[in-house]
């Protein structure tokens, strides 16, 4: 797909663009970061195929970007404001009886202090 | 029954021919005989849905509703239903009863009055291109059981083109509504970002995201659309602008129509059959009055590495409040509380979502957010001005939708980069935000192949003025797969 790219369109690319990789290493920390168990048995299929895709997206850093600002979204929306006014009852009852554990109102975890 | 228009169908609840119940029977039956082929359904709510039909038949009864009342539909599993799982696919939802129902749930449910036949299969939270991430299995093609019907809709599709619902609602983040819908021989169309309320809809790219239909035809997903459609306060990215009239502009002629061919979408990488089917349908087209020229949007083919920067950087930090704390999938015996929210997003999440979690974690980090998620932020705007630019000159882009016709279950799996590939032709639309549609427009080897339109912002009406033109004149949306009849 690089290559496709590259031979396709070469006017929007810059020269060179860094190839990207991740080892198991460091997807241990992404995984640790993003709170997700890693199965020990599936890091390096993951550090392959992420790198992979680090790969592809690495291509960006080729695009000639001087001087345009990014676009966080479409029509440059502003969030919304509304009037500070309680707008919607108390479903306490409601969300807490989807919860996986819960106690007199409150939800239940692992004790966090010895 | 299932081979008829929303407008026929409407006709034929008014003048008596059938009832809501006896329609929505007669679906359900047709969900049980075939849909064990197919996995397009993963809950089927018939008590619900009868119930909705019998309320229905009252409403017609007294004289009241709209041309929608009576006519069930399939909801794609990402919009929360009340009393009703919402599972997104995912093991992280499979025991999810949404407390409340999405703005798109209540406006064709409780307001137009169409009874849910049940929630429809997709890939987990909507990432994938072939519906094969979902916890549920696959979601088989009807024109082909040993294909896949693309995706994140992919039983939406699948349902409407077996005739296992009348029409579907389903989203489209990078291509999840038209590229599902190309492989199915279904007319399908995502609006401009912030038309329909993204209220109840389970997030995925928020800034990306937007709920569209899957239909038989331009004139049933004009129907549904307009339905669908219009300013929500409980979204903070709703448009708030009047919506416009989608049905009456579709019998206007297309003569003196400017048509754009961007020659990106033309290169390498286009099936040779796949361009047969354009090029006869940008011939009907001409003889209808539109005329062609060709257009660039240079930029466009860093659709794709843009789109994964973006995607998974919203995706990452929308999926953190899957916790096992409040809602959702938790871990059994665990004793601290990192260990609960590790174990049970790993346990809850399939391998494509952990992957996408871990990339968009990745682009965020310190040290890499500039290279990655601010570069990919300004390449989006150069996408942007392409279409601004090219709008000056056309009226809608035309080009195809997907590279190729349905692939083989099971034969893109291992291989996440050329899986996300199958999108290059869809995802510009999403970054610009603008409308884009697909259209049945001809069968390469007997699988569908399908004609993407995209317009300037806000023109939904233009597009499926086009698409229904295009099908006054053409048989296509009207072929129907073998073996569900």
């Amino acid at each position: 797909m690089a290559q496709f790219i590259r031979i396709a369109y070469p006017h929007i690319l810059n020269d060179s663009y860094p190839k990207m990789s991740l080892s198991p290493e460091q997807i241990r920390q992404v995984a640790k970061l993003a709170r997700l168990e890693l199965n020990p048995s599936l890091t390096d299929a993951y550090a392959g195929q992420i790198s992979n895709i680090l790969e592809l997206v690495g291509q960006l850093s080729a695009a000639k970007t001087e001087g345009v600002g990014p676009m966080a979204h479409p029509l440059d929306m502003t969030q919304r404001l509304r009037a500070d006014e309680v707008s919607q009852p108390d479903q306490r009852e409601a969300f807490q009886a989807i919860a996986p554990a819960v106690q007199d109102g409150l939800y239940l975890v692992p004790k966090v202090i010895e | 029954m299932h081979n008829l228009s929303l407008k026929q169908l409407a006709e034929g609840l008014r003048s008596g021919k059938f009832s809501s119940r006896e329609l929505t029977q007669h679906y359900l039956k047709r969900i049980e005989a075939f849909d064990p082929q197919l996995n397009s359904y993963i809950t089927v709510t018939a008590d619900q849905a009868l119930a909705a039909a019998d309320a229905a038949d009252a409403r017609l009864a007294r004289g009241e509703g709209g041309p929608l009342t009576g006519i069930p539909l399939g909801q794609k599993d990402i919009f929360c239903t009340s009393g009703v799982r919402t599972s997104c696919a995912s093991r992280m939802l499979d025991k999810f009863i949404s407390p409340y129902d999405a703005t798109i749930v209540k406006k064709l449910q409780a307001e137009a009055g169409m009874p849910m036949l049940g929630k429809l299969n997709m890939d987990e939270f909507a990432m994938g291109s072939s519906n094969e991430t979902s916890w549920y299995g696959p979601v088989k093609n009807p024109w082909d059981v040993t294909r896949v019907p693309g995706g994140s809709s992919g039983g939406s599709v699948a349902a409407v083109a077996a005739g296992l619902a009348p029409v579907a609602t389903a989203t489209d983040t990078g291509g999840s509504i038209r590229q599902p819908a190309a492989l199915t021989n279904l007319t399908g169309i995502k609006p401009t970002y912030g038309r329909v309320s993204r209220f109840g809809m389970i997030a995925f790219a928020s800034s990306l995201d937007q709920a569209g239909v899957v239909a038989r035809s331009a004139e049933d997903a004009a129907q549904v659309l307009q339905a669908m459609s219009g300013f929500d306060p409980l979204d903070s990215t709703s448009l708030d602008r009047p919506v416009d009239d989608l049905i009456a502009p579709l019998g206007r002629s297309i003569q003196g129509l400017r048509v754009g061919l961007p020659k990106e979408y033309f290169a390498d990488g286009l099936d040779a059959g796949v361009r047969a089917c354009i090029d006869g349908a940008i011939a009907e087209l001409k003889k209808l009055g539109a005329s062609f020229t060709e257009v660039s949007l240079p930029n466009s083919p860093l659709s794709v590495p843009t789109y994964y920067v973006v995607a998974p950087a919203e995706a990452s930090s929308n999926l953190a409040r899957f916790d096992g704390v409040r809602y959702g999938h938790r871990a059994e015996g665990v004793t601290a509380l990192e260990d609960l929210y590790s174990r049970s997003r790993a346990e809850g999440f399939g391998p494509e979502v952990q992957r996408r979690i871990m990339i968009g974690t990745y682009v965020l980090s310190h040290g890499y957010y500039d290279a990655y998620y601010l570069q990919a932020q300004k390449v989006r705007r150069l996408i942007y001005d392409d279409f601004r630019r090219v709008f000056e000159q056309v009226d809608v882009i035309l080009g195809p939708t997907a590279t190729d016709v349905a692939f083989k279950l099971g034969s893109k799996t291992d291989d996440p980069v050329s899986m996300y590939l199958n999108d290059i032709y869809t995802i510009a639309a999403n970054l610009a935000g603008i409308p884009a549609m697909s259209l049945p427009c001809g069968f390469k080897d007997g699988l569908p192949v399908g004609l993407q339109l995209m317009g300037n912002f806000f023109d939904e009406a233009k597009l499926l003025n086009v698409a229904h033109q295009y099908q006054q004149v053409t048989g296509w949306h009207q072929q129907s797969p073998k073996g569900f009849e």
